[in-house]
C-alpha cells in the first residue's frame, strides 16, 4: 500500500515553522517513513505544476504556515486546498495573522513606501518599485498583487485544523502528526494544544498572587526580571493568563515574560480584547488619573495585545476614521 | 468615499448600551416611568455590572453593525459588587487608546456613572451621544476607507480581493 502523501507550504513567513519541522530532529526519519513528502518548496525541489499534476484530494493533508497578503499566496492555498483532504494552518501566522498580520495597522501603499522609498540601507536616490505588470521586448511580465489587508488562512480557504504557536512546539508537531496518522483527530476546527490557559502550568504559579495590583507597568528590555517571581507581579506584560498553554514556558523559562504566541483559548473570540481585559483590571488604583499614569506604562495596546492576532481580531484592522473624527 | 462619508439627514445612528442592573438600569427605568423623551436610538441590554463588560462586547457589536458604544455603570465608590465599577474604568481606559490607534473615533464609546436616581442624566447622556454619533456618521466598517485617499499603484486586483475586510 502506497503511503499517504502530504505537503507543506510557506506564504507570509519568516521561515520559523519550517524551521520547526526540521527541529522534528530524528523524528523526522519516523515521519518520512510514515508518509510521502511531495511538495515542501523550502527543502525539496518540487514545482506547482507537480502540485497541479496531482488529482484533487490525492494529498493526505498539507500544512500551511503563513499569513495570506498576495494573490500568490491566495492562489496557491487555493489550489492546496482542492489538492487536500485536510488542511492545517500551521503557526500562528496562518492560525491568526501573526506578526506580518501587523501591517493591518497600515496599508500597501506605506508598506511599499517603506520597503521601496524610506528604508536607510537604500542606495540615494533609488526609488524603483516593483510594478504588478510591465512590458519587456519579449512580452508582458507579471508579478503578484500584495494586499491592503493580511488575511488568515481561514479567512481565505476552509481550514480543518490549527497548530497554534510561532513557531509551533515540537511535541505540539508530535502528537499532530501521531494523531492524523492514527486517524485518531478531534473534530474538525479544533485547535491542536491543549484548552487551558498558561499560567496552569507556569513554574512561578505559586508566586502569583490572588489579587494583582499593579502599580508601574514595565517593560522587559528596561527591568532586571526576577527569575522566579510571577512576572504579572512584578509589573510585565506578561500575557499568560489569556494564552493557550502547550508551550512548555521556554519564554517564561527564559525569565521573559509571554507575548501570546499560542494565540486564545477556544473560550475567547477576540484575543486581543481579552489580554486587555485581563491586564487592565490588575492597574492597581481607584482613582482616574492615578490608572490613566498606570496604564499609560503600557506603550503600544495594539502592537502589544494584538502582536499575533490582529487580523484575526474582530475589528481585523486600523481603519481610516472619517474626516470629523480624524483630528 | 462619498458613500462612506456622506452625512444625509436620514442617517440614525444605532447605538448599543451596556447598562449595569443597580444602576443606570434603574436609572433608565426611572427615565422610562417618568416619560421623559429622549433619542430611540439607544439598544440597551443590562447586564448586572459595568464590571462584567468584557472590552470583546464592545468590538462586537462595532463589528456587527452598531454606530455606537454606550456604557452606563455606577458612580465610583456605590458599586454594588464594590469594584466592578472600577475595574469597567481601568479597561475603558486602555480600551480608549486601542480603538484610537485601530481608527475608530473617540465619542463612538463612551462610558457614564449614572446613579438609579438619575433619570434626568440617562436622558441628557442618550441625547449627547446620538448627536455626537450621528456627526460621526456611519461606522460601516466593510466599507470604511482604509487608505488615504491618495492613489495607490495598479491595485486593482488588490481590491478585488484584499482590498476590503
Amino acid at each position: 500500500m502506497s503511503k499517504p502523501k502530504v505537503g507543506l507550504y510557506w506564504c507570509a513567513a519568516c521561515g520559523g515553522c519550517e524551521e520547526a519541522v526540521v527541529d522534528l530532529a530524528e523524528g523526522i526519519l519516523d515521519v518520512v517513513a510514515a508518509v510521502d513528502i511531495v511538495f515542501w518548496p523550502v527543502a525539496l525541489d518540487f514545482k506547482r505544476s507537480d502540485v497541479e499534476a496531482l488529482a484533487d484530494g490525492e494529498l493526505a493533508v498539507c500544512f500551511i504556515n503563513g499569513a495570506i497578503r498576495s494573490s500568490e499566496q491566495c492562489e496557491m492555498v487555493e489550489l492546496l486546498r482542492r489538492k487536500a483532504q485536510a488542511v492545517i494552518a500551521f503557526g500562528s501566522c496562518a492560525q491568526l495573522g501573526g506578526i506580518p498580520g501587523l501591517a493591518n495597522v497600515t496599508n500597501r501603499r506605506s508598506v511599499m513606501d517603506e520597503a521601496y522609498k524610506n528604508v536607510p540601507s537604500l542606495e540615494k536616490g533609488n526609488t524603483v518599485e516593483p510594478i504588478t505588470e510591465s512590458t519587456v521586448p519579449e512580452g508582458k511580465l507579471e508579478l503578484p498583487t500584495l494586499w491592503e489587508t493580511v488575511k488568515t488562512l481561514d479567512q481565505v480557504i476552509d481550514v480543518d485544523y490549527y497548530l497554534p504557536g510561532c513557531p509551533p512546539p515540537v511535541e505540539l508537531i508530535k502528537n499532530a502528526l501521531q494523531a492524523i496518522l492514527t486517524g485518531q483527530l478531534p473534530p474538525k476546527g479544533t485547535v491542536l494544544a491543549p484548552d487551558i490557559a498558561l499560567c496552569e502550568h507556569c513554574d512561578r504559579r505559586e508566586s502569583k498572587p490572588d489579587k494583582l495590583s499593579v502599580k508601574e507597568f514595565k517593560r522587559a528590555h528596561l527591568t532586571q526580571i526576577d527569575p522566579k517571581e510571577c512576572l504579572l507581579a512584578q509589573g510585565l506584560l506578561c500575557l499568560g493568563p489569556v494564552t493557550r498553554d502547550g508551550c512548555g514556558t521556554p519564554c517564561i523559562k527564559a525569565n521573559m515574560p509571554c507575548t501570546g504566541c499560542l494565540g486564545p483559548t477556544s473560550h475567547v473570540q477576540d484575543y486581543g480584547a481579552k489580554a486587555l481585559s485581563a491586564i487592565a483590571s490588575t492597574a492597581g488604583s481607584n482613582d482616574e488619573k492615578e490608572m490613566e499614569t498606570i496604564l499609560g506604562g503600557i506603550v503600544d495596546p495594539v502592537g502589544t495585545f494584538y502582536r499575533y492576532s490582529l487580523p484575526a481580531s474582530l475589528l481585523h484592522r486600523r481603519y481610516q476614521p472619517t474626516v470629523e473624527g480624524g483630528k | 468615499m462619498s458613500e462612506n462619508t456622506q452625512k444625509s439627514d436620514s442617517f440614525e445612528p444605532r447605538i448599543v448600551a451596556f447598562f449595569c442592573n443597580w444602576c443606570t438600569y434603574t436609572a433608565a427605568d426611572l427615565a422610562g416611568t417618568a416619560r421623559m423623551t429622549y433619542a430611540p436610538n439607544v439598544r440597551v441590554v443590562r447586564i448586572m455590572c459595568s464590571g462584567r463588560l468584557d472590552p470583546q462586547f464592545i468590538l462586537a457589536a462595532l463589528r456587527d453593525g452598531a454606530d455606537g458604544v454606550l456604557i452606563g455603570g455606577c458612580h465610583p465608590g456605590d458599586c454594588h459588587y464594590q469594584e466592578g465599577n472600577y475595574k469597567a474604568l481601568r479597561r475603558f481606559i486602555l480600551l480608549k487608546r486601542m480603538l484610537a490607534s485601530l481608527g475608530i473615533e473617540e465619542g463612538r464609546v463612551r462610558l457614564e456613572w449614572i446613579a438609579a436616581s438619575e433619570g434626568e442624566k440617562v436622558q441628557r447622556v442618550i441625547n449627547e451621544m446620538t448627536e455626537t454619533v450621528r456627526r460621526l456618521g456611519p461606522l460601516r466598517l466593510e466599507q470604511r476607507q482604509m487608505i488615504p485617499a491618495e492613489a495607490h499603484g495598479s491595485a486593482h486586483a488588490a481590491a478585488a480581493h484584499g482590498g476590503n475586510v
